[in-house]
């Protein structure tokens, strides 16, 4: 037999697994998984971003996907966030570390990791 | 953590059109990418779009494939899955476009979805129906929570009154009255029953929320008998649905597991269980007082009301029964509040109606719209309209109880009381979309077949007036009906509604009464110049050749069955060979010819 708290304790666990379904969140960050980007190692930076954005609960606001070739592909992995209103920032030469880092950093606290964009990269 | 979940739509229709072997060729092709731990397989409950299934969508970037087959899957998975590409062949995207950067088409805005509002439909094909863990996830069960312990029996019919919620079974009753009289009776054994023995030829709403959310039915029962004081509850279900009674039975056994059906629910003593009953297929089952005979292992048949099922239902005792739909609306009318249902539709039909679109419609499917939206908008532009260009002739609504709506009512805004003042009703939800190639007397005896064989006989009026009533009408489509007939039919008619015992013969005349109203001309044409003008009335129908353009190749002769077809000795001007004639003394009308002929020589009258 199941309380009521029981209750709302199973849908707290398992709210995760469906506000995947409900739509996307707010912020998008988009991993760039043609083959230059799996070849550069695109995959475990996916997966890294996955597991954090979990762990760090921010199932409801984030949504983790994948795009197609972005065009730079010597700048792969590729992470790509787009949040409504803000212009989109590209983070290049990613790492599961660095994944860790911007789901961390910049998705859960709104600030960006400048040394793993585009603009420094270029500099 | 799964980084991506894929639906596929494990309803009837997309079930019936292969989603199994979607579902299992995926699998086997996660597993060989060694994808199996990323990316999550669901089996949903409809999505609403049956006519392009099977359907799947994927998340977290909501694309909709429609029409995929096993052989599309390697595909999906290499390029999408694995790459983020969606294939665009198999995406499904009819009037959305792409706002935001990054992202693709959402299939909330899409035509299909976009003026449509989900409340009793708000799980089918976003949970997995047989996991109880899911609904719950989306709020399941919190309701019966919130009734168990803050709530009194009477604040709950205060909510339902509040709300304005009727019922979706047809007759619009307000749900909140119908479980005040029950529990007004004073009785230690009550009833709740779920109607879901539903009948009406192309209605499939009841069967799409049992197979896509069955823990939505159990829980507003379960609050139901809170309310009325009931300990047991039985859900009717036709047994031609196996996949609904597959999952009900999965979800009576889960919900049993959790203790939220049985003795102490929910630690607070109250005790309330649920069994099933399957019904043999007869439509006036569908009845309440049939429909509790039934249950109580009778033959089933109508019994004279009153006293009401509130007062004596099954088994003698106060019982209530609601439809499918009625029950998926009410947890959230508990848990949201009466102010936010009756926030939507229109004065006095609040909320939402689901409808099965079928018939001469592009978007044949399941749709959720809220009260009030004209049937314009339903059928041009959620339903995408007539195929092959065709005109809109009429739409049917309530099946063989209700009656159709002609073009000249095309934007009335649909709810109860609007329906019934053009001589139509809400029924259950089924809307039969008509274009200029449907006959409507044709139409008015399909469904009087329908009643004829449904009668269940225990009156005079409906056994023998129906029986009459269609013998009349195949007079009139025979070509030997008179005008007299005509005033007769519609005199049985009004004679049949006022005297039938229950809701199957006082509702029967509907289909004649309305065609009578909006189509008379075309009883005319039937009856006066023996011609059936949309050409369906076979008796009526003349196929000839048009000797000047039959160039004589003989095709429509090799393909008669009937050997009706010969050479004449005519050759037209320009053409070699001599004309071909119809014998129609021979000709059985089947159609075929004029289907073989490229020159568009046969016509038919």
């Amino acid at each position: 037999m199941k309380t009521l708290a029981e209750l709302q304790a199973i849908r707290d666990r398992m709210k995760d697994n469906v506000t995947m379904r409900s739509g996307s969140g707010s912020i998008r960050a988009v991993v760039g998984m043609a083959t230059c980007g799996i070849a550069a190692g695109a995959r475990p930076v996916l997966s890294a971003l996955v597991e954090e954005v979990s762990k760090l609960d921010l199932g409801e606001k984030v949504t983790v996907t994948q795009t197609g070739c972005i065009g730079l592909c010597r700048y792969e992995p590729i992470v790509e966030v787009y949040e409504a209103d803000k212009e989109k920032v590209t983070y290049v030469k990613m790492t599961a570390e660095k994944a860790r880092r911007v789901a961390e950093e910049h998705l859960k606290g709104g600030k960006v990791v400048t040394e793993y964009t585009i603009g420094a990269a270029e500099k | 953590m799964y980084r991506s979940h894929v639906l596929i739509c494990g309803g009837t229709g997309c079930t019936s059109s292969g989603s199994k072997n979607v579902r299992e060729r995926l699998a086997e092709e996660l597993k060989a990418k060694g994808l199996e731990e990323e990316i999550k397989i669901v089996q949903t409950g409809c999505f609403g779009l049956c006519a392009l299934g099977p359907v799947m969508i994927v998340y977290p970037d909501g694309t909709f494939y429609s029409r995929v087959t096993p052989e599309d899957i390697p595909e999906i998975v290499e390029e999408h899955l694995l790459k983020g590409r969606i294939v665009t062949r198999l995406e499904y995207k009819e009037g959305a476009e792409i706002t935001q950067p990054g992202t693709n088409v959402s299939l909330n805005d899409t035509t299909f979805y976009k003026s449509q509002l989900r409340v009793a439909l708000r799980n089918c094909g976003v949970i997995n129906p047989e996991n109880i863990d899911e609904y719950i996830a989306r709020d399941g069960y919190m309701a019966l929570g919130k009734v168990l312990t803050e709530m009194k029996p009477e604040d709950v019919i205060q909510v339902l009154l509040d709300s304005g919620l009727r019922g979706r079974g047809g007759a619009g009753f307000p749900t909140g009255m119908k479980w005040k009289f029950a529990r007004a009776y004073d009785n230690e054994q009550k009833y709740v029953c779920c109607n879901a023995d539903e009948g009406d030829p192309g209605a499939f709403m009841d069967r799409s929320v049992l197979e896509g959310d069955p823990h939505v039915v159990l829980e507003a029962m379960t609050i139901a008998g809170y309310t009325i004081g009931a300990n047991q509850g039985y859900i009717y279900v036709r047994a031609e649905y196996p996949i609904a009674v597959k999952r009900l039975q999965i979800a009576i056994k889960q919900a049993r597991e959790y203790g939220l059906l049985g003795d102490n629910i929910m630690g607070t003593g109250f005790k309330f269980d649920i069994d099933l009953r399957l019904g043999a297929g007869a439509f006036v089952c569908g009845e309440e007082t049939a429909l509790m005979t039934s249950i109580e292992g009778n033959r089933g048949e109508p019994r004279p009301r009153p006293p009401f099922p509130a007062e004596k239902g099954l088994f003698q005792k106060p019982s209530i029964l609601n439809n499918v739909e009625t029950w998926a609306n009410i947890p959230q009318i508990i848990l949201k509040g009466a102010e936010w249902f009756a926030s939507m539709g229109t004065e006095k039909s609040k909320g939402t109606k689901v409808f099965a679109l079928g018939g001469k419609i592009k978007h044949t499917g399941l749709v959720e719209i809220p009260m009030g939206t004209p049937l314009r908008k339903v059928i041009e532009e959620i339903g995408g309209g007539i195929p092959n260009g065709k005109k809109f002739k009429a739409a049917q609504t309530g099946g063989p109880s209700g009656g159709c709506i002609p073009a000249e009512h095309f934007d009335i805004p649909i709810d109860y009381d609007n329906l019934i003042s053009i001589g139509s009703m809400m029924g259950s939800g089924g809307l039969i979309v008509m274009d200029e190639d449907n006959c409507m007397v044709d139409i008015a005896k399909f469904f009087l077949k329908f009643t004829v064989d449904e009668s269940c006989g225990k009156c005079t009026p409906c056994r023998i007036g129906t029986k009459r009533l269609l013998e009349m009408l195949e007079k009139i489509t025979s070509g030997q009906g008179t005008l007299e007939d005509l005033d007769k039919m519609e005199e049985l008619c009004y004679y049949i509604k006022a005297n039938a015992l229950c809701g199957l013969g006082q509702t029967a005349p509907n289909p004649v009464l309305s065609t009578l109203r909006y189509f008379r001309d075309e009883y005319v044409a039937h009856v006066v110049d023996k011609r059936c003008p949309a050409g369906v009335c076979k008796d009526l129908l003349k196929f000839t050749v048009d000797k000047e353009k039959c160039i004589g190749c003989g095709l429509c002769a090799r393909n008669c069955p009937a050997g009706a077809i010969t050479r004449t000795d005519y050759i037209a001007p320009g053409h070699k060979l001599a004309s071909m004639e119809i014998d129609p003394a021979k000709c059985v009308k089947c159609g075929v010819c004029m289907g073989n002929c490229k020159f568009k020589a046969i016509s038919k009258q």
